[in-house]
């Protein structure tokens, strides 16, 4: 298991994070470019120094700059995947994977051999002797995992282990790292920025803006239950935050949300635009929100369209393509929208 | 464009083809094989190995601290180590006169407590070499470091690997080109040295006269044979090392 409380500060970025992750969990750091997600992996890596904290795997104190414990990289249990997988272009996959085991000391024969063993049980011995230049992304990906394995770490750091790959070959590779994740004994922990990897490999996700921690929990928690504007954008959901008064919510920027659960206190509320309905009209309807405002951006997602309406708040819509032609959105102009309480989940941020 | 690019090429070659012509080809041999040209020639290849043996030991770690070190006067330090590569190499001779020179600043203290001094001797050239030459190695090898992915050295650590081995296993490996590139840059340098060498180091026969010092005193001297005969053999090594770098530039 590891408990890691992290601090540190760089040029740019004060890091205090401190989470938890069992042997064997899966855990997803997802937030926006320079959030703090990588650093964070390289200070558990031990890449980085920490400036307070604590690091502890499986018993054993990696760092603690309080009674200055630090183990460093090289002794540290833990193996690190890096974005774009950095394999050594001088070698071909065996060499790379057997680096692990040589450098802690393995003869040369048996670590190929087991080099060898690991690259053909994650399906890619016909590379064996390539050099990565020769190599596919998701065959440089297999390698890069089969090398950070070959160790056995206790903790399995993965930056971006998928970003760096073409769309045709992600799913693939997305499938069989969530296998080889789920077998995994280790404590693992990856970072993305990508919605979709989170929810399919991690088993939790811990949200990091600004080098803090702003919500973690499991992939339906975390996305039916944003709590911040990142988060609800990349689930595409309307997210607002005001004070709530039973069944109804005072919005902090004026107006007012009718919701089907009662809140008190400082609430957040999520929309999902495809209970929005919209209307050139003032409506008659019997949906409990109405609200209008001016056409934004309308924007085609699969075979729904996005309308972002302005108003007092900004609430998204998601509709039919026939509506585009038939409310003339494209025009721009007034538009209402409308949802009924029952739509809006309310909950304490 | 064609025409001039054509003409540019005639000047190129036709010095090339006028030592080819005048080469005293029946005699080729017996000039070569002479005690002064054999004397040139070897004192040559031995002064100029030294040199780069010597960028490779100081200069590697100098380049190092250029391309990794963080510390205040960097750029200026940097500055300072390409200097000989764009300073006249007789001002070069000279300033080294300066400070190690029999009345130098360091040359002066060191005769008097030793009675050691390094002009007119050999290790005197391959002092003038070095100072001539090393910056070529220095700032080859440097910006190989700065070009590398550093993060394939945190990735070895990550992997288990000791700052030593990976520095011998990854780094070295990857900097490989370069250190070789400066290798050769510095040891061709060093081969056709003349003006930091016949300043610091005088120009005695057997002791300080190297293979470009003797053709050019055959040259004033009407020993215009020997001179090029001495000149086609650098012509003949320069050759061979550029077509060296390039076929393995081609295979790498």
């Amino acid at each position: 298991m590891l408990e890691a409380d992290i601090q540190l500060r760089l040029s740019r970025l004060e890091l205090a994070a401190s989470f938890a992750v069992e042997a064997g969990e899966v855990v997803a750091l997802v937030g926006p470019n320079g959030s703090g997600k990588s650093t964070v992996l390289r200070a558990l890596a031990g890449l980085l120094r920490l400036a307070g904290g604590r690091v502890e795997l499986g018993g054993q104190v990696l760092e603690d700059p309080t009674s200055r414990t630090r183990i460093v990289p090289e002794k540290r249990p833990v193996a690190l995947m890096f974005q774009e997988y950095l394999l050594f272009p001088n070698m071909s996959a065996v060499d790379n994977v057997a680096f692990g085991l040589r450098a802690r000391g393995t003869d040369r024969r048996q670590a190929r051999d087991k080099a060898a063993a690991a690259l053909a049980r994650l399906g890619v011995s016909q590379v064996a002797s390539a050099r990565p230049i020769a190599m596919s992304g998701g065959q440089q990906q297999r390698v890069a995992m089969a090398r950070a394995l070959i160790t056995e770490p206790k903790l399995l750091l993965l930056d971006e282990p998928l970003a760096a790959l073409d769309v045709s070959t992600k799913a693939e590779v997305r499938r069989h790292l969530r296998s080889v994740l789920r077998e995994s004994p280790s404590a693992n922990v990856l970072v993305t920025h990508d919605l979709l990897d989170a929810v399919a490999l991690a088993h939790r996700m811990v949200v990091i803006e600004n080098g803090k921690i702003i919500q973690s929990g499991t992939p339906a928690e975390v996305t039916g239950r944003p709590r911040s504007r990142y988060v609800a954008d990349l689930t595409g959901v309307n997210l607002l935050s005001g004070t709530g008064r039973g069944t109804s919510i005072d919005l902090d920027n004026g107006g007012r949300l009718t919701t089907g659960d009662a809140s008190s206190g400082p609430a957040l509320a999520v929309i999902p635009p495809a209970a929005v309905s919209v209307y050139r009209q003032p409506p008659e309807t019997g949906d409990a929100n109405i609200w209008h405002g001016i056409i934004g951006t309308v924007d085609l997602l699969g075979d729904r369209v996005r309308v972002r309406i302005e108003g007092t708040h900004v609430i998204t819509a998601e509709v039919a393509p026939s509506a585009v032609d038939q409310l003339k959105l494209d025009d721009g102009g007034e538009l209402w929208a409308s949802f009924p309480a029952a739509a809006v989940t309310a909950y304490p941020p | 464009m064609a025409g001039l690019a054509g003409l540019s090429v005639l000047f190129f070659l036709l010095p090339l083809a006028g030592l080819v012509i005048r080469a005293p080809w029946g005699s080729m041999a017996s000039v070569i094989t002479s005690k002064s040209s054999l004397d040139a020639l070897g004192l040559t290849l031995v002064a100029s190995l030294a040199t780069t043996a010597l960028a490779l030991a100081f200069g590697f770690p100098l380049a190092w601290l250029l391309a990794r070190g963080r510390f205040p006067g960097q750029t200026s330090l940097r500055g300072l180590t390409t200097l000989p590569m764009v300073l006249p190499p007789v001002v070069g001779g000279i300033a080294l006169l300066m400070a190690y020179g029999r009345r130098g600043m360091i040359g002066a203290p060191l005769y008097h407590a030793t009675g050691l001094s390094l002009p007119f001797t050999t290790p005197g050239v391959i002092v003038a070499e070095s100072f001539v030459a090393m910056p070529f190695f220095v700032i080859t090898v440097e910006s190989g470091l700065r070009t590398m992915d550093t993060r394939l050295e945190d990735a070895a650590r990550s992997l288990g690997a000791s700052r030593w081995t990976v520095f011998r296993r990854v780094t070295l490996p990857l900097i490989a080109p370069s250190m070789i590139a400066g290798a050769v840059l510095a040891w061709s340098r060093a081969v056709g040295e003349f003006g930091a060498t016949i300043t610091f180091a005088g120009n005695l026969p057997g002791v300080t006269q190297t293979a470009p010092l003797a053709i050019y005193i055959s040259q004033t001297t009407n020993h215009l044979d020997e001179a090029i005969a001495l000149s086609l053999v650098l012509v003949a090594v320069s050759l061979a090392v550029m077509l060296g770098t390039r076929s393995r530039r081609r295979a790498g």
